[in-house]
Formats: C-alpha cells, sequence, structure tokens
C-alpha cells in the first residue's frame, strides 16, 4: 500500500473501527487525535529548498534539474488518487486554470489568479534531486492535498542534442512539456521513481529549452524529478538552468 | 550413433536414416545426427548421418539440399577463419556389426552447393579404432578452444572410450604425435565446448535408433582442462558414467541426441540436436533447436516458445506491457475492517474484455509498461504469424491483445505501438528469442525506416520503447507469464 491509498485507508479504518468501538464503550467519548500540523508555527520551506540566484546552475551529477519556478498549489479536491486516468489527467491537465498556461515564463514572485485565489511563482533550488512540492507547499501554509502544481523551468544546450528523452518522476500523475509539445503524461496513482516514464525520443535545441510540467496529487506527499537521458540513457548534464 | 545395442538390420537402420526425405523444422525437418549448425553467406546448414544434410534460408524453414560427400554417420563442422572444416565417422558405428571406425576432415570455402567456391578438399584419416580396441572412432565433435586457438576433437560411442585427440587447424591433420586420451565412457555423438573457464564435454546417452522407445538424452561434464577430468554436477567423472541432464525427451518429441551450440551473439545461443521420433510426424527424425541457457555453469536447454496468452513482463522493474488506455475500475472494492467474517464468501467475475474495450481508442493506441492487474489491456496472444517466416529456431510471431486483432507493432522513429488490425506486415511480426538467463528478447521483423536490429527494451520502468540489445542490462529482457 502506498502512502497516499494508507491515508485513505487509515481514514476508511478508522471511521469503520471507531463506530463498533463507541458502541461497545459508550462511555469513553470519541476523541479526534489532534493533528501537530496545527501547532507546527516554524513552517518553512528552507530545509529543501534555497532561493535561485543568478548564479550557474547545471544538473546534479546524475543530470537531475533542481531549479524550478513553481507555483502555489492549486486546490483541486480529490480524496483518493485512484480517480487520476489518462483521461482524467488530459482533463484536468487541458483546464485553464490561469492567463498564459502553457507559454508563461514567470518571474520570481510574479502572481497569477486562479478563480478568486491569487498565487505566486517562486523561483527556487531544491536540495534535493526531486522536488518536494508537500514541502513547498506546506513551508508556505498552503494547502498540501488536493492540489494541483504548476512547474517551469529553462534549461540551455551549447548545441542541439537528438535522441534524447525526458525521463520523470512524480508523486502522482504528472503531464511534461517540452518547448511547448506534450513530451510525457504519468497517469494513476504514481509514485515518485527515477525515470519511471520516459518520453519518446526528443531534440534539446541549441540554446533555450523550455520545460513545463504539471503535478496533481489528492493525498500524500508530492514530488517530482526530472531529467534528460542521451540516447546512450546516460545522463544529459551539459546544460544551464536559468529559470528564465 | 550406437550401433549393437539395438538388434535393427543394417537395412533397416538405413532405411531409418537415409529414406527420409530431408526437408525443414517446420515441413520435413528430417535428418539423423546433425552437425552444429553453420552460418555460411546468409543460409544456415546441418549435415546428417548417410551424406547430404539441411539448408535453411531463415533458421526455420529447412530443406534438403546440403552436400557432404563420404556418407557414414553423425559430422560435425566448425567454421576456422574463412573455411569450414567437416569432420564424420566414415563408418556406422557398428552398423554391419563392426566397430573398426575411421573419422575423416576435409575443408569446404563454402557450404553452398550452388556457389562456384563449393568443393571440399581430399578427406583425411585423424583417428580410427581397429574393431577390438575399447573404441570405435565415429561421431566426431569439434573444439577450437578460444584461449589459444588449438583444434580439439572427441569421438567414440558406447563402444568403449569416449576419445580426445588434437588436430592442426590449418590443415585439419592430426597433430603429429598426439596420442588419444580416454575422457568419457557409455556416451557418444560427444560435442566439446568453452565458456568461462570450462571446457564441457557434451554427449548422448540411452538408446539410439529406436524411434518413438528410443531413450537418447543429452548430458554434459565440465572440467577446467580440454583434457578433463569432465565432472558432472555430483562430481562424477564421465569415466565413470557421470553426466547432467541437459535435454531429455519432451512434449511430443521423443530421444534427443546429438548436441549441437550457435552462439549468435553474447546472451543469444542455441543448441542444435535431432530427436529421434517427432510423434507429430510419423515419428521420424527430425532436426531439433532450442534456446540454450546457461544456469549456475551448466548448459540446459531452453523450451522453444509455446504459443498462448501471457503477461509481457519488463524484466526492469517487474511491470507488464499494457494499452495505454484508462484504468477502468471492477467490482470488488475494499470490504473495510471490523467486518463479521462469518459472512459468506462468493467469486467476484474477474474483468473481461468486453467490459472495457468499449473505452478504449478505435485506431493506434500507445503502450507502456504497468502494475500488471490482471486487465485485459495487460494480455497478448502470441502466435505463430501465419506467413510461416522465422529466424534460427523458431517462427515470427504476431503480438495482440487477447481476444483481439489489435497488434503490437514497431513504428518508425524506433518506438512501439499497437494498431487496430494485424496485417501481418513485417513491423508487427516479431522474433522471441529465449536468452542464455532464461528470460526472453522481443525483436520486431522490421523496424519502418531503419536498418537497425532493434529490440523491445524498457527505456524507463513504465515506458518501452526499441534501442540496441544490451545482454547486460535488464532494459533488453523480458518475461512470459502464464497467470
Amino acid at each position: 500500500m502506498n502512502l497516499k491509498r494508507n491515508t485513505l485507508l487509515l481514514a476508511t479504518g478508522f471511521l469503520l473501527l471507531a463506530g463498533p468501538a463507541l458502541r461497545a464503550q459508550p462511555d469513553r467519548p470519541f476523541t479526534q487525535r489532534e493533528d501537530p500540523t496545527k501547532r507546527d508555527t516554524l513552517r518553512s520551506i528552507a530545509q529543501y529548498f534555497t532561493p535561485a540566484t543568478k548564479s550557474k546552475m547545471t544538473p546534479d551529477d546524475n543530470g537531475f534539474i533542481r531549479r524550478w519556478l513553481l507555483l502555489e498549489p492549486i486546490s483541486k479536491p480529490n480524496r483518493s488518487n485512484t480517480v487520476f486516468t489518462d483521461s482524467y489527467l488530459r482533463k484536468a491537465f487541458d483546464t485553464l486554470w490561469f492567463q498564459n498556461q502553457f507559454t508563461i515564463l514567470p518571474k520570481d514572485g510574479e502572481k497569477v489568479k486562479v478563480g478568486d485565489t491569487e498565487l505566486t511563482w517562486h523561483a527556487l533550488d531544491s536540495r534535493n534531486y526531486n522536488v518536494k512540492l508537500f514541502r513547498f507547499a506546506y513551508g508556505l501554509n498552503k494547502p498540501t492535498y488536493g492540489v494541483l502544481f504548476w512547474a517551469v523551468t529553462v534549461v540551455s544546450s551549447p548545441e542541439e542534442i537528438k535522441n534524447v528523452r525526458m525521463a520523470v518522476g512524480s508523486n502522482s500523475g504528472s503531464m511534461w512539456w517540452l518547448n511547448g509539445n506534450e513530451a510525457v503524461l504519468l497517469s494513476g496513482d504514481r509514485r515518485m521513481v527515477m525515470d519511471d516514464c520516459v518520453s519518446t525520443r526528443l531534440t534539446l535545441n541549441k540554446g533555450k529549452n523550455i520545460i513545463r510540467g504539471a503535478v496533481i496529487n489528492g493525498p500524500g506527499m508530492s514530488d517530482f524529478c526530472v531529467r534528460f537521458l542521451d540516447e546512450n540513457g546516460e545522463p544529459v548534464k551539459n546544460l544551464a538552468i536559468t529559470c528564465k | 550413433m550406437k550401433i549393437g545395442i539395438i538388434k535393427m538390420s543394417a537395412t533397416a537402420l538405413l532405411s531409418v536414416c537415409f529414406a527420409v526425405t530431408l526437408t525443414a523444422q517446420i515441413g520435413k525437418p528430417f535428418i539423423h545426427d546433425p552437425s552444429t549448425i553453420m552460418e555460411c553467406e546468409g543460409k544456415y546448414y546441418t549435415f546428417g548421418t548417410g551424406g547430404g544434410g539441411l539448408i535453411s534460408e531463415d533458421g526455420w524453414t529447412w530443406n534438403s539440399g546440403a552436400v557432404r560427400p563420404g556418407g557414414g554417420a553423425a559430422p560435425d563442422a566448425i567454421k576456422i577463419g574463412d573455411r569450414y572444416l567437416v569432420a564424420y565417422g566414415a563408418t556406422g558405428g557398428g552398423l554391419g556389426g563392426g566397430h573398426n571406425g575411421r573419422i575423416l576432415t576435409m575443408w569446404n570455402k563454402t557450404l553452398d552447393p550452388q556457389s562456384p567456391d563449393f568443393k571440399y578438399t581430399e578427406a583425411i584419416l585423424v583417428a580410427q579404432s581397429d574393431g577390438i580396441e575399447d573404441n570405435d572412432a565415429i561421431d566426431p565433435g569439434l573444439l577450437l578452444d578460444p584461449n589459444d586457438g588449438r583444434l580439439w576433437c572427441s569421438y567414440g560411442t558406447y563402444f568403449g572410450f569416449i576419445r580426445l585427440i588434437e588436430l592442426d587447424p590449418q590443415t585439419g591433420k592430426r597433430v603429429e604425435g598426439n596420442k588419444a586420451i580416454d575422457i568419457a565412457i557409455d556416451c557418444e555423438a560427444t560435442d566439446l565446448e568453452y565458456r568461462d573457464g570450462w571446457y564441457y564435454l557434451l554427449g548422448t546417452h540411452g538408446t539410439c535408433c529406436d524411434g518413438a522407445n528410443s531413450t537418447y538424452n543429452i548430458v554434459v561434464g565440465r572440467s577446467r582442462n580440454v583434457t578433463g577430468p569432465y565432472l558432472d554436477n555430483m562430481g562424477r567423472d564421465m569415466l565413470t558414467g557421470g553426466g547432467k541432464m541437459v535435454l531429455a525427451a519432451g512434449g511430443r518429441l521423443m530421444g534427443p541426441g546429438h548436441f549441437g551450440r550457435v552462439i549468435l551473439e553474447e546472451g543469444v545461443e542455441k543448441m542444435s540436436c535431432h530427436y529421434e521420433a517427432d510423434l507429430d510426424q510419423s515419428g521420424r527424425s527430425v532436426l531439433g533447436i532450442h534456446p540454450l541457457l546457461w544456469k549456475d555453469g551448466w548448459p540446459v536447454a531452453g523450451d522453444n516458445f509455446r504459443e498462448g496468452t501471457y503477461e509481457i513482463e519488463s524484466v526492469r522493474r517487474g511491470y507488464a506491457l499494457e494499452l495505454v488506455v484508462d484504468f477502468v475500475r471492477m467490482a470488488g472494492g475494499m470490504r473495510g475492517f471490523g467486518r463479521n467474517q462469518n459472512e459468506p464468501v462468493k467469486p467476484i467475475p474477474s474483468q473481461e474484455l468486453a467490459d472495457v474495450i468499449h473505452t478504449w481508442p478505435t485506431g493506434n493506441i500507445g503502450v507502456r509498461i504497468g502494475d500488471y492487474m490482471t486487465r485485459p489491456h495487460q494480455k497478448w496472444t502470441i502466435t505463430a504469424a501465419p506467413d510461416s517466416s522465422g529466424y534460427l529456431g523458431g517462427p515470427y510471431y504476431k503480438i495482440v491483445i487477447a481476444g483481439t486483432n489489435r497488434a503490437l507493432a514497431a513504428t518508425a522513429g524506433a518506438e512501439v505501438i499497437t494498431v487496430p488490425e494485424f496485417t501481418g506486415a513485417p513491423e508487427q511480426l516479431w522474433r522471441i528469442d529465449q536468452l542464455t538467463d532464461g528470460t526472453y528478447r522481443i525483436m520486431p521483423g522490421l523496424v519502418p525506416g531503419s536498418d537497425e536490429k532493434l529490440v523491445l527494451v524498457s527505456v524507463g520502468d513504465s515506458t518501452p520503447s526499441l534501442g540496441k540489445f544490451d545482454m547486460n542490462s535488464d532494459n533488453s529482457k523480458w518475461n512470459f507469464r502464464d497467470h
């Protein structure tokens, strides 16, 4: 059982177990366990992210891209991730949540409006190979479950590279585009596994290439990791990551 | 080939050995004591007892037509440089009652009888038995030692010892002064192989030449030295009768014997043999070709692929090849904790194709790799392609979603999809080779717009594609699981 399913099952199981328990022991009132996160007044993303700087950044030793513009989570309630079929995800990601959703190259601190909610883009460097979206949302006191994240980054290549593949892992479903073209879709109640879903052969242009991704999750710890693999399956590392 | 135990007249035996119409592994693959299969100028050849042999254009359909003069029995062949050396027993291992055998060798630049270069050199005597000693000089097997280039020949039958002699790889003659070494007893049709620091002596035990009642089986021992001792897995010397089973009878094929090894590339090996009787073909002796597996340093015959409906499992992670379609939930959600366990149980019907196919697109559908859930979009029916095309040891297969004609196909751009209808196009035909570790390689008959030899690979845990075969990567390997 994965964590998200665990969450659902635990909640279900708790109710199922709590019911008979209450009936059997009417003198012991049922009390909801306190959510300790509500007492966490020191929330921060610092443990997981640092602000993106102007210093040159390249993929890490394994080729993972760690510099991203992340949009604060869009509320998209889902009590379970079992709904994340291909059709559901395509519809969810094709929905226009904010203006210029598929073309925007935002600046750090730029805001977009989703419905009545104003959300902010954050230019960040991940301390980990995987970008921990749950910690991003939690640290900013934003919703962590039932959410949809958007991520954008720019990688510059000193030369055209043919036959590369974008290799993605995400928790849960996600969709990724390279230079405006769909590259890979990760459907289902998915765990984040490096090189889980891999695109068909793509070309990285000489100069700038824009990577855009959307990650959706119900309950659970959202995150993703992205890298490019060359035609021999080796990570592409000769890239500059600029976020702009 | 063992004579003297089976009370069969020479005429009767010859009728078995010679009266067959030599044709093919499919069709009429009739041969006895086939030599190691040789590839020559794009065709495959094997020689048998009595002269002649089989030719195949693709390794699957075999026809008579190979030419080997000298008659006699049980030849072997090896390619050395740009020439082929053929060794054979000029006698019949007791045919007519005697054991005064002779082993001869001869060269040819080509095995194609139609080639202007086709001409055997004069046969050279390299070993003989006098009919009295504990040896009958028939059934030669050749090994060119990859370590030092020395050429070895084992020979003999149940009449005494299996012996080892050294030949000159330049001339095919016996090395001057070389003395034969006894390396085994109680077997025949021996063959020598080398792999990873071990020399292997393969021999055939059991009863030859008794059709469906032949108990022929192929066994092996191994040694660190070509001269032996060859011990089996129990440590028994083949000089004391030892031998570990490589291949016995199976299905409707009886009495395998006369091992030969073909290395196609790293991780892809085949073994040839004959079956004493194919019950589906009048009990005739037929050419057999199996995948050759190596398990714990021992050769084992793999199973030729069996048609059926399978999960196609990626060895990379263990996920299953499936259509890119929406997952359709089925009945049988979790019952919940704390329920009465005395409630009656009842079966839940499996999800069937009819439950889901209306949710699938009707055109091309992509493929991916996912958690196996025994669902219709993950079940593949694999049958031999109707055009009888093939490769060494097997036919091309069509791979379709069970209950449909939706076929797996290679695309231009070296990716993989499914098309709604199988048409027999070469990109919809698949070669399936069991690898030396027991897993499988799946290769399209053609990648449109490409001359590259590519196979089905896992480029991600959940993503298939076509790529170069690499025996050292689980990306290139698949299993067929029959649930």
